[in-house]
């Protein structure tokens, strides 16, 4: 389909800046122009207050002791070492979980699926809903699962691990679907034509192609697992936890738990460990989209 | 289509393939059958018009009352600040970088974006508490407020939401053709005007649908509301007061132990059925609004 800002192709595509000609310079163009920045200097005004005040009130207890010590009754002595741990068992198990289902199911949907076929246009319509529907109601979902088999300690790796899996599969499947759209069809008619099956062209053309996208997608997906915390709290992950989590079925707490568990209580220290622990939280996450960020702009393929 | 014989073991790949898409599906049918059994069992014991319009939740007291309605007005309360907050400055900032920001503006503000996208909600939390409501609000404006209130947490769900309904709203209008815009800028228009009167128009479909899911999220959110809204729950009547959510109420009761098939129990299902159903219901519209915007032009 060719639009007319195709055919318009070279030229520039607005020809007027602001402040450039008189129509522009007028009084009321230029305060719409300074509210449409407010509006957007307010967000990052936010974000950096947020930032400067977790730093300040946590900054003083930012250290060696919070990653090694156990929670305490005292908040001189207390540390997230647990929480730690926990996360990176329950984003670990969620990782393996999704990441394989996600990209087989949008694999099915972009490549093998036929689209006016009902099933698959029941799956579409589910995933896009499942994007939206609140964690909490995943947290619920876990619980009866859970209850359903007949598991009486809820409060396992595993059964975090499903709950946040669930919650992240759309984002999964709906970010695998993009980059597999990505790859031009004429790979995919190229192979085609050498004699190779779908599923050759699938998993030895397009897959691989298509990994960049998928590892973003995944990255992000993930990031947002690990900062989520009201599913968890369901499977009553609020628990005191003064142990290392050390397989499927131990018992764990994470670390935006263990911030909410420090936030609720009267002791100002509390506070500053809530603080200290976001920082690190934040510090992840910062790091994990920076990766997913890296990995787009240095190995996406420009078709 | 003429692909290669298909091999004996790539019908076994289409099938495991199949399979992982329907797991999609089978997630839906959990959450309904997870949500309604409990359900049913609570509506056995509640009639469902006590729970639907009596207005005093007290579940756990000994002349025990489920009215659901204060929970409804604090999340009504917080819903309604997030979007007073999120709505402007989205837009505000949807335009800005669909219509004045240059390329290598966009490149370098998107990101911004993303990253209030995805600060934790348990740390949004804690800085509604700590320094809006305590430190902000009671501090140095000496607002009559006690230790929470609907607004602190609003207000900080507001930015939350910012990013969603601005990159959503920004997709609708960057689809708007240029061809519209350099018509408008022909007829003598500023960018203003362009804005205003053909963009915005052009793109409201989507604009809603960013609206629509901004609304769905506030609904839904549960770490800043069960942090800094408050944990009792009565009907809210001013922003300055403490009031407890459906996803508050989820998120204390999933505190306690409850037994499954309690009564107690029940009830958490009956008030995620009913969170349940306000958001789908809104997803369905938002879902909706965005395919008519793509089928515009």
């Amino acid at each position: 389909m060719i639009s007319l800002q195709d055919s318009l192709a070279g030229a520039p595509t607005m020809p007027l800046k602001t402040g450039e000609t008189p129509r522009e310079r007028r009084p009321a163009p230029m305060i719409f122009l300074v509210v449409l920045w407010l509006s957007l200097l307010i967000a990052i005004l936010s974000l950096l207050t947020l930032i400067v005040n977790i730093v300040l009130e946590g900054g003083s207890r930012f250290g060696l002791p919070l990653f090694t010590e156990y929670p305490a009754s005292s908040p001189d002595r207390a540390g997230a070492r647990p929480a730690i741990l926990g996360s990176i068992w329950v984003i670990g198990v969620t990782a393996v979980l999704t990441i394989p289902v996600g990209v087989a199911a949008a694999v099915h949907l972009e490549e093998f699926a036929d689209k006016k076929h009902w099933f698959n246009r029941v799956i579409e319509l589910n995933v896009q809903n499942l994007a939206a529907v609140p964690s909490i109601i995943y947290g619920l979902l876990a619980l009866a699962f859970l209850a359903l088999i007949g598991v009486r300690d809820k409060n396992i790796v595993i059964g975090g691990a499903l709950a946040l899996s669930l919650l992240i599969l759309p984002v999964i499947i709906i970010a695998t679907r993009e980059a597999i759209r990505a790859v031009p069809s004429e790979i995919r008619d190229g192979s085609l034509a050498l004699g190779a099956t779908r599923w050759q062209t699938t998993w030895r053309q397009v897959l691989p192609a298509s990994v960049p996208g998928i590892a973003t997608g995944s990255i992000i997906a993930l990031s947002r697992a690990l900062g989520e915390a009201a599913p968890l709290l369901l499977l009553g992950a609020l628990v005191f936890v003064s142990f290392d989590p050390n397989g499927l079925l131990s018992g764990f707490t994470t670390l935006p738990i263990q911030i909410f568990n420090w936030t609720g209580r009267p002791q100002e220290g509390f506070h500053e460990l809530a603080a200290a622990a976001s920082i690190i939280l934040l510090g992840l996450l910062l790091l994990m989209n920076g990766l997913a960020i890296y990995i787009r702009n240095r190995y996406q393929k420009r078709w | 289509m003429f692909a290669g014989r298909a091999r004996p073991g790539e019908a076994v790949i289409k099938v495991v393939l199949r399979v992982a898409a329907a797991v999609a599906m089978v997630t839906t049918i959990g959450i309904v059958f997870a949500l309604i059994v409990p359900a049913i069992g609570f509506f056995r014991e509640v009639p469902i018009f006590d729970f639907l319009l009596g207005d005093r939740w007290a579940p756990r007291f000994a002349d025990a009352s489920f009215g659901v309605v204060p929970l409804v007005t604090a999340t009504l309360w917080t819903t309604a600040i997030a979007l007073l907050v999120s709505v402007p400055l989205g837009l505000g900032a949807a335009l800005l970088l669909s219509e004045y920001a240059t390329p290598g503006l966009r490149k370098t503000l998107k990101p911004i974006l993303e990253i209030l996208a995805g600060v934790p909600t348990v740390v949004y939390g804690f800085f509604a508490l700590q320094f809006v409501q305590s430190t902000v609000f009671r501090e140095w404006l000496r607002l009559d407020t006690g230790a929470f209130s609907v607004l602190a947490a609003g207000l900080v769900m507001g930015i939350m939401i910012i990013p969603t309904v601005a990159s959503i709203s920004e997709d609708a209008m960057s689809a708007v053709p240029m061809s519209l815009r350099q018509g408008s800028a022909a007829l003598g228009a500023n960018r203003m005007q362009t804005s205003l009167r053909v963009v915005f128009p052009a793109a409201l479909s989507g604009i809603m649908a960013a609206i629509v899911l901004g609304i769905s999220r506030a609904v839904g959110e549960t770490m800043i509301v069960a942090i800094a809204a408050g944990s009792q729950a009565r009907i809210v009547g001013g922003p300055l007061e403490q009031g407890q959510t459906m996803t508050g109420f989820i998120a204390s009761a999933a505190l306690g132990d409850s037994r499954v098939g309690s009564l107690e129990y029940n009830t958490l299902y009956a008030v995620g059925l009913l969170l349940f159903a306000i958001t789908l219901t809104v997803n369905f519209i938002s879902i909706r609004l965005v395919r008519r915007f793509r089928q515009a032009y």
